[in-house]
């Protein structure tokens, strides 16, 4: 006998029904922030390459209360995005020592050190 | 299973059971119905559900076998959760609780779902042993602990779909296979007998396999047998982004 099944609807605003729907939209959101980030920086490299007067101009732009604010708010942001993106590290790359499984937070541990350490060795090329 | 009933005393504790219903000769729609039953501290929502059955409606549908959370019959959204109903005991849930089907997925009467979208998932990602090599004719495969412990999480999946409950892309995308399914093809991938891992990437890296996964990570949190299918989906992105840049390169590519 042939019944008819009734197809559920997802409702519209799903993603503010359970905790983790929420967590990962934020989640997404913090790319939003880094995207203009990254517009910015192709912004410096085009100003770079008219000169030194408009490199100059630049740099005063970005030391003005709400270039900084801006700043501040995409730090913040890509602070949670590679926070959570670190969280999550570990289950896309289980390691093995024969049967045992390593440990989430060493995992998560080596993504934070090797974060460090291309940040200072970033600082050293960069002159800081 | 718990055959006592509770007696009628005072002291019983009676909880309101808001069941979704859906009879699709008579209705276009599911609609609500409250059932009052007494119900002993030791009792799940099964058995609550069981009651109902037994001695105030006996035309409620839904399904069960098992009552120890091994079967995966009994999955259905409690106060909105994923749950397996004889995993969901009273004396952690208000005096009123709301009983649905699974979410996302089609009903065919009150409890009841179509499990399609997992055993069809299933055999698109090819969810079976396909062998490196014949097996040895006078013994088993063997294989070591560590050979066993590298699949051995995944492999504890009991089919309850409660995972596809929990993920809104199951909802948004109809073709997508699905968590369950998509674990259980890794848990092959990761099997030391199989060689199947690049013959499932023709279903599993598609556009409604794992790339259709952005890791919410919910069908994760909701699996009773702790599987991680969103772990396990990640770790098939990374595979098939790898052969991708083996293919590039014209390094591999056997299949």
């Amino acid at each position: 006998m042939k019944t008819q099944s009734f197809q559920p609807q997802l409702p519209t605003f799903w993603w503010l029904q359970r905790g983790n729907y929420r967590r990962y939209m934020l989640r997404e959101l913090t790319s939003l922030p880094i995207a203009v980030y990254a517009v910015w920086l192709i912004l410096a490299l085009l100003r770079l390459g008219q000169g030194a007067e408009a490199w100059a101009a630049f740099r005063a732009s970005l030391a003005t209360p709400a270039a900084i604010g801006l700043q501040l708010i995409v730090l913040v942001f890509a602070v949670v995005h590679s926070v959570s993106w670190f969280a999550l590290a570990p289950r896309t790359m289980p390691i093995y020592i024969g049967t045992r499984r390593v440990a989430d937070a060493w995992i998560a541990a080596a993504h934070y050190l090797a974060w460090a350490v291309l940040s200072v060795l970033i600082f050293l090329a960069i002159g800081v | 299973m718990n055959s006592s009933s509770p007696s009628s005393a005072a002291s019983t504790r009676m909880v309101t059971l808001d069941v979704a219903r859906f009879r699709p000769e008579s209705e276009p729609a599911p609609s609500w119905q409250s059932y009052q039953v007494p119900v002993l501290e030791e009792w799940t929502v099964l058995d609550a559900l069981n009651h109902v059955k037994d001695h105030i409606d006996g035309s409620l549908s839904y399904r069960w076998s098992c009552h120890m959370a091994v079967c995966g019959s009994c999955g259905m959204m409690v106060n909105g959760n994923p749950t397996l109903s004889c995993k969901s005991f009273l004396r952690e849930l208000p005096d009123q609780i709301r009983i649905e089907p699974l979410a996302n997925l089609k009903v065919i009467r009150d409890l009841v779902v179509e499990q399609n979208r997992l055993i069809d998932g299933m055999a698109a990602a090819k969810t079976w042993l396909i062998p490196r090599e014949p097996p040895p004719a006078d013994q088993a495969y063997r294989q070591t602990p560590a050979q066993l412990a590298q699949y051995r999480p995944l492999s504890m999946c009991i089919n309850c779909m409660l995972c596809y409950a929990a993920c809104p892309q199951v909802a948004l995308n109809p073709g997508y296979l699905g968590p369950a399914a998509l674990a259980l093809a890794q848990r092959y991938n990761l099997d030391s007998r199989d060689a199947g891992a690049i013959e499932r990437m023709q279903t599993t890296a598609s556009d409604d396999g794992v790339w259709e996964c952005t890791f919410i990570g919910e069908c994760s949190e909701v699996c009773p047998k702790h599987v991680d299918p969103a772990g396990a989906i990640q770790q098939m992105k990374l595979a098939s982004s790898l052969e991708w840049f083996k293919r590039r390169l014209g390094l591999g590519g056997d299949a």
